[in-house]
């Protein structure tokens, strides 16, 4: 188990940390800023967010503490999140030509935890409109952020992805991180 | 329309099939009559219920089943009705219903093997036709269920050829699922994937061994995992294995896909030979190969690893993987639309690495995040808008037609080619099917 998800496996998922109003706000920016990276589609910026060893994980089961060893939805790190935006940007990327757009709302950010080097647990929900291929696509869940505070600023060591829908069936792939 | 046998004969030549096949819905009514719901089909596997009490929905056809465990540690395939008003008994995908199954309606109470138990104020009945042990009263069982080592099937037609019979010598996709592994057992991981293809059935069955398609569909995933791996080994690392899985598309091209040979077996069933990660030459690959000969010995373990099979295809439901531990099974919702079910398997005591190689390759090629299978659905999807359309009547199958090898019941592809041999064997067996009148191919 990674010492991200062993994070936040051990952390309450109900807990409200009582955190300062810059804490909050700066939390919320960053998740704000991230969800504008992905509708704009500006990939150096996406990978830019993540720590090293940073994971994007979207479970198949809610019952699932790590991404690790089990079947995901997504369970990507750095080398994974490259080969997707090497392959949708590729012109030979027939089913997904042309590019999606994308909507990101993210909101109902409360701070699960703060540790004294500033590293913060975050939990949030989002809700995404996806138009592809002439349709509008809705998808919405919850995500649990594990951030890490740099010189740099925050980034990204784990992104859990709860989507409601998780169970499926799947009408569609999924293509791009929501 | 009602089609007649000698319409449905017409509608398969030797090197083509018409559209009609794939959008006509009264004939997919008729292949669910005549194929679904009378050939031996797929329910799942025993570690699907391995305990007392569970329950696990399948469709067969156009009917509702499940496959359930009772408290002798027995399984059953039956009808998710209950014979009081009709109400489906079991509602979630899976479960364990307890001691008995409870309907919701009148809380008429079922054993595990479908045995009616119970019903509230049964005096209500006295006097009546009904009793319990009466043969209209108990929840209905698939006219026959069988397994093969754990894989459970079950055919909606009284009578007919066993199990083993139909499998055939396909049956060795479920041989190597299982030898392969150490402990000489495999089981599921967790829930399976479900994922809606746009299309019709036989589309999906027809690309699982057409060897000219991956480097032309998957080309952008190719190469992507190829630039990826240039990466990792500039910067010192060594990609995961699973990773040249992908890169292999880019680096087989169109035309290097014909090496690996297709052989088409009676009842429809296809195979392919060996091509990806079937014993590479690696560090984890050598440990398991030690795990596979201190279980069964060197002989024995030499001839289950020497067997030349990547793909079973079983007629008319599933798709097996055995080196790569991930079985797919197809549930026909209509001429356009069918459910899948991918699963992936855990072989007992063989190394963790293995596994985690296998898993890399579910995750890669059949989740639903998948770069692979995205580009197939797609594809798929276009097939059946252009097969709805009347810019054509036809499905070219010529490819190597009129050059397939037989041998003895088996039918090959040449050797070198990339044959459409394994579409042609399946319709040729469809139309066998469809025009016997549910007696089978």
């Amino acid at each position: 188990m990674g010492e991200a998800a062993e994070k936040l496996a051990g952390s309450d998922p109900h807990q409200v940390a009582e955190v300062s109003v810059e804490t909050q706000l700066a939390v919320e920016r960053f998740l704000h800023r991230q969800a504008e990276i992905l509708d704009e589609k500006l990939w150096d910026d996406w990978l830019a967010l993540f720590t090293q060893d940073g994971h994007y994980w979207m479970p198949a089961r809610e019952d699932q503490a790590d991404g690790e060893g089990v079947p995901n939805i997504f369970w990507e790190n750095l080398d994974m999140m490259q080969m997707r935006i090497n392959r949708n940007d590729h012109p030979q990327a027939h089913s997904q030509a042309p590019h999606n757009r994308l909507c990101h709302v993210v909101s109902n950010v409360i701070i699960e935890n703060e540790d004294a080097n500033g590293d913060i647990i975050v939990r949030s929900r989002f809700h995404c409109a996806e138009y592809f291929r002439y349709e509008v696509r809705n998808f919405t869940g919850k995500y649990r952020h594990v951030l890490k505070m740099t010189d740099d600023g925050f980034h990204i060591q784990l992104q859990r992805a709860d989507l409601v829908n998780r169970e499926g069936p799947f009408e569609y792939v999924l293509q791009w991180w929501l | 329309m009602i089609w007649t046998n000698d319409e449905i004969s017409a509608l398969v030549e030797p090197d083509r099939v018409h559209r009609k096949a794939y959008v006509d819905s009264d004939l997919f009514d008729l292949e669910m009559e005549r194929i679904f719901e009378s050939a031996w089909v797929y329910v799942g596997h025993e570690s699907q219920v391995k305990n007392p009490g569970d329950y696990y929905l399948a469709r067969i056809g156009r009917q509702p089943m499940m496959m359930t465990r009772d408290h002798n540690g027995e399984i059953h395939v039956l009808y998710n009705r209950c014979p009081h008003r009709g109400a489906q008994l079991c509602s979630a995908r899976q479960g364990n219903a307890g001691k008995r199954i409870r309907c919701s309606y009148h809380a008429w109470m079922f054993n595990l093997d479908g045995s009616l138990d119970s019903i509230p104020a049964i005096d209500g009945y006295d006097g009546t036709a009904l009793t319990i042990d009466g043969e209209d009263f108990q929840v209905a069982k698939a006219e026959r269920a069988a397994n093969y080592r754990g894989f459970w099937f079950a055919s909606l037609a009284e009578e007919g050829i066993s199990l083993e019979a139909h499998l055939g010598e396909a049956r060795a996709g479920f041989d190597q699922l299982i030898d392969r592994a150490p402990g000489g057992e495999t089981e599921v991981v967790g829930e399976c994937f479900h994922v809606v293809q746009q299309s019709n059935w036989k589309i999906f069955l027809e690309n699982q061994l057409d060897a000219s398609h991956p480097g032309a569909t998957h080309e952008s995933t190719g190469v992507a995992a190829m630039m990826v791996e240039r990466d990792m080994k500039n910067a010192g690392e060594e990609p995961p294995m699973s990773y040249g899985f992908l890169s292999d598309f880019a680096r087989l091209g169109i035309e290097g896909w014909g090496k690996f040979g297709t052989v088409g077996h009676p009842n429809g069933h296809c195979t392919l030979e060996g091509y990806m990660g079937l014993r590479p030459d690696d560090p984890d690959t050598n440990e398991y190969v030690k795990c596979m000969y201190d279980s069964y010995g060197e002989a024995r373990a030499e001839e289950i690893l020497g067997v030349n099979l990547h793909h079973s295809l079983i007629y008319p439901c599933m798709s097996i993987q055995p080196p790569l531990q991930q079985l797919r099974t197809i549930r026909p919702i209509s001429p356009n639309r069918t459910m899948s079910e991918i699963w992936h398997f855990r072989l007992k005591d063989a190394p963790e690495a293995i596994y985690q190689r296998a898993l890399g390759y579910y995750y890669l090629v059949n989740s639903p995040s998948t770069m692979v299978n995205a580009d197939d659905l797609f594809n798929w999807w276009k097939v059946q808008h252009g097969l709805e359309s009347q810019g054509g009547d036809w499905v070219s199958f010529h490819r190597n037609a009129g050059f397939d090898v037989i041998d003895g019941a088996l039918r090959k592809s040449p050797d070198g080619s990339m044959s459409e041999m394994p579409m042609r064997h399946m319709m040729h067996v469809w139309r066998n099917y469809m025009t016997a009148n549910g007696k089978g191919a």
